[in-house]
């Protein structure tokens, strides 16, 4: 018999670890973000965001990353429904996301720059063809780019899954009644993949946001965003506190989109796994 | 008309999944020419080489940073996945209340920004003096890994009958017994999968490591961050190469005998399947 009522303490190690290593560290962080280095309560770190500094590069960093957010969209929806009606498409998903994954993700993002460059390959081949260059490197363009190249399989994968999920009949039912190829999809399929779909815009967008490698890596010195300021406050700064506030504000955006998720997606039907 | 219009359709859709995959496996493609270069810049083509194949090997450096990056993938996602799979069943005896609960702090660290998990982590172990290096990486990325491993597991927890489990204990089956022959193989594809994911994860992992490792030790990740300014050492694409080249052949020796099992199972295809490992 005890052995049985056992079985509810082994859940006992991962709940400390989740308060020691998960709410405790983001508690630290608002702590940080929260007062000044004399310890005293101070809203100066959070509200620096309004300085033209920084909200410049809030505001580019909202506006790259909501391109790289419809960018994905509009690329990653016809993918998901051309894999969703392929048989065996679990072997062609491998191949086509989960492979790349091995190669270093520095790596392959530095490799845009040997694509991109001036006289890199994508432009050798396209003067050899006697076609207009592109000179995108070190521009925003370039680090939209390379966060549609590494986020794209996060949009594809909720949307393959809710696009999986739909019911054959439902669609043969709309044909029956009369419905077009059109109506069919704005009527039926788009309704039902709306979990995914706001699954997919999440798990672009949060990244995209947040990140300070790509800029780094495809815009050259002189495009900041917002994660490249806050890296800068911990590795060269030390200004913890102002790093802090700034996250605090990254935390607002975070978790208005996890409120979307939990409201749109309340069976887990667009999730990755 | 019609068959034309099919047929038309099917050329479209061909091409277009073939333009993506060329969109994400041309720097890839790009990486595995820069191995073979001559020339030490990856700004001009110098003749073909194996030389940095055998160089590689001698890099003290690199090795050193490989050694880590996969003490720490495996270090970690064996942790994550023993923690997990036990935290998988005791849920199962929670109150629905409490299941929420941390279902809902395990999901915080998968839909919040990395750079965020890494900051707070970082101030944590500074709050508490702890010296930055493999200890901090490692702690870290166990805790990155245990929700992949319990979102992974959980799904398989649902069809679990605890009635065997607990007839296998009434018949004197120590609980260890019980679990390694009743529990066990039910939930393993689960458990495979989110160690495998887990795994993964820690491997590709950058911005939390860059943030906790302190000085003195470096990932592969961290390594080629700082060589970026003076160019990476051509050693690592042929290292990167390597590793890619061996995980394809694995991937395609295992995924022939999975497409039967697809097949006959068809319940349940996605989750046991290693397609439902992704999130970098």
């Amino acid at each position: 018999m005890k052995n049985r009522n056992n079985l509810k303490f082994m859940a006992g190690p991962y709940m400390v670890w989740a308060i020691g290593f998960i709410l405790i560290p983001l508690f630290i962080m608002f702590y940080f973000g929260l007062t000044d280095k004399n310890g005293m309560t101070s809203l100066a770190n959070v509200l620096s965001i309004a300085t033209p500094e920084h909200s410049k590069a809030l505001s580019l960093s909202i506006s790259l990353a909501v391109a790289a957010t419809v960018i994905c969209l509009l690329l990653g929806y016809p993918l998901a429904a051309i894999l969703a009606h392929m048989k065996n498409s679990s072997g062609v998903i491998i191949f086509v996301f989960i492979l790349p994954m091995w190669m270093n993700f520095l790596l392959r993002t530095l490799a845009w720059q040997t694509l991109l460059e001036k006289t890199g390959v994508i432009n050798t081949a396209l003067s050899a063809l006697h076609l207009p260059t592109i000179n995108i490197i070190n521009t925003s363009h370039a680090i939209v780019l390379g966060m549609v190249y590494n986020f794209l399989p996060f949009m594809v994968l909720p949307l393959y899954n809710s696009l999986t999920k739909i019911d054959e009949n439902v669609i043969n039912a709309a044909a029956d009644l009369g419905a077009n190829a059109f109506q069919t999809f704005f009527k039926i399929i788009l309704p039902l993949t709306v979990p995914g779909i706001m699954s997919g815009i999440t798990m672009v967008f949060v990244p995209s946001l947040t990140t300070f490698v790509i800029s780094k890596l495809l815009g050259g010195s002189k495009i900041l965003l917002i994660g490249n300021v806050i890296e800068e406050q911990f590795t060269q700064a030390a200004n913890w506190h102002l790093g802090s506030g700034l996250s605090i504000i990254l935390m607002v955006f975070i978790v208005i989109n996890m409120l979307i998720t939990a409201i749109f997606d309340r069976d887990r039907e667009g999730s990755l796994l | 008309m019609r068959k034309g219009h099919i047929t038309a359709m099917s050329h479209i859709k061909r091409i277009y999944t073939a333009l993506i995959f060329i969109f994400l496996y041309a720097p890839i493609v790009t990486l595995i020419v820069l191995s073979f270069n001559k020339s030490k810049t990856r700004a001009k083509w110098g003749g073909f080489t194996f030389k940095w194949y055998a160089s590689l090997f001698t890099n003290r450096d690199i090795m050193e940073a490989l050694y880590t990056t996969l003490l720490i993938a495996v270090l970690s996602s064996a942790i994550a996945t023993v923690i997990g799979v036990c935290t998988c069943l005791g849920l199962r005896k929670m109150r629905s209340g409490v299941r929420t609960v941390v279902l809902g702090v395990t999901n915080i660290p998968m839909l919040n920004a990395d750079i965020v998990t890494g900051i707070s982590l970082m101030l944590l172990f500074l709050s508490f003096g702890m010296r930055f290096g493999f200890g901090t990486i490692l702690l870290s990325h166990i805790t990155f890994n245990i929700p992949y491993v319990i979102l992974s597991v959980m799904p398989r927890m649902k069809n679990l009958n605890v009635s065997v489990y607990e007839a296998a204990l009434d018949l004197g089956a120590s609980p260890f017994y019980a679990f390694f022959k009743v529990v066990m193989p039910d939930i393993l594809p689960g458990i495979l999968s989110g160690f495998l994911l887990a795994f993964t994860m820690s491997l590709d992992d950058f911005i939390i490591t860059h943030f906790t490792k302190g000085a003195g030790i470096d990932t592969l990740s961290t390594k080629i961050y700082t060589e970026v300014k003076k160019g990476i050492k051509p050693e690592m694409y042929a290292l990167s190469t390597i590793i890619f080249i061996t995980v394809l052949i694995l991937l395609i020796l295992i995924n022939r005998p999975e497409k039967e099992t697809v097949n006959t199972d068809k319940k349940e295809p996605a989750n046991t399947s290693v397609s439902s490992v992704v999130i970098p």
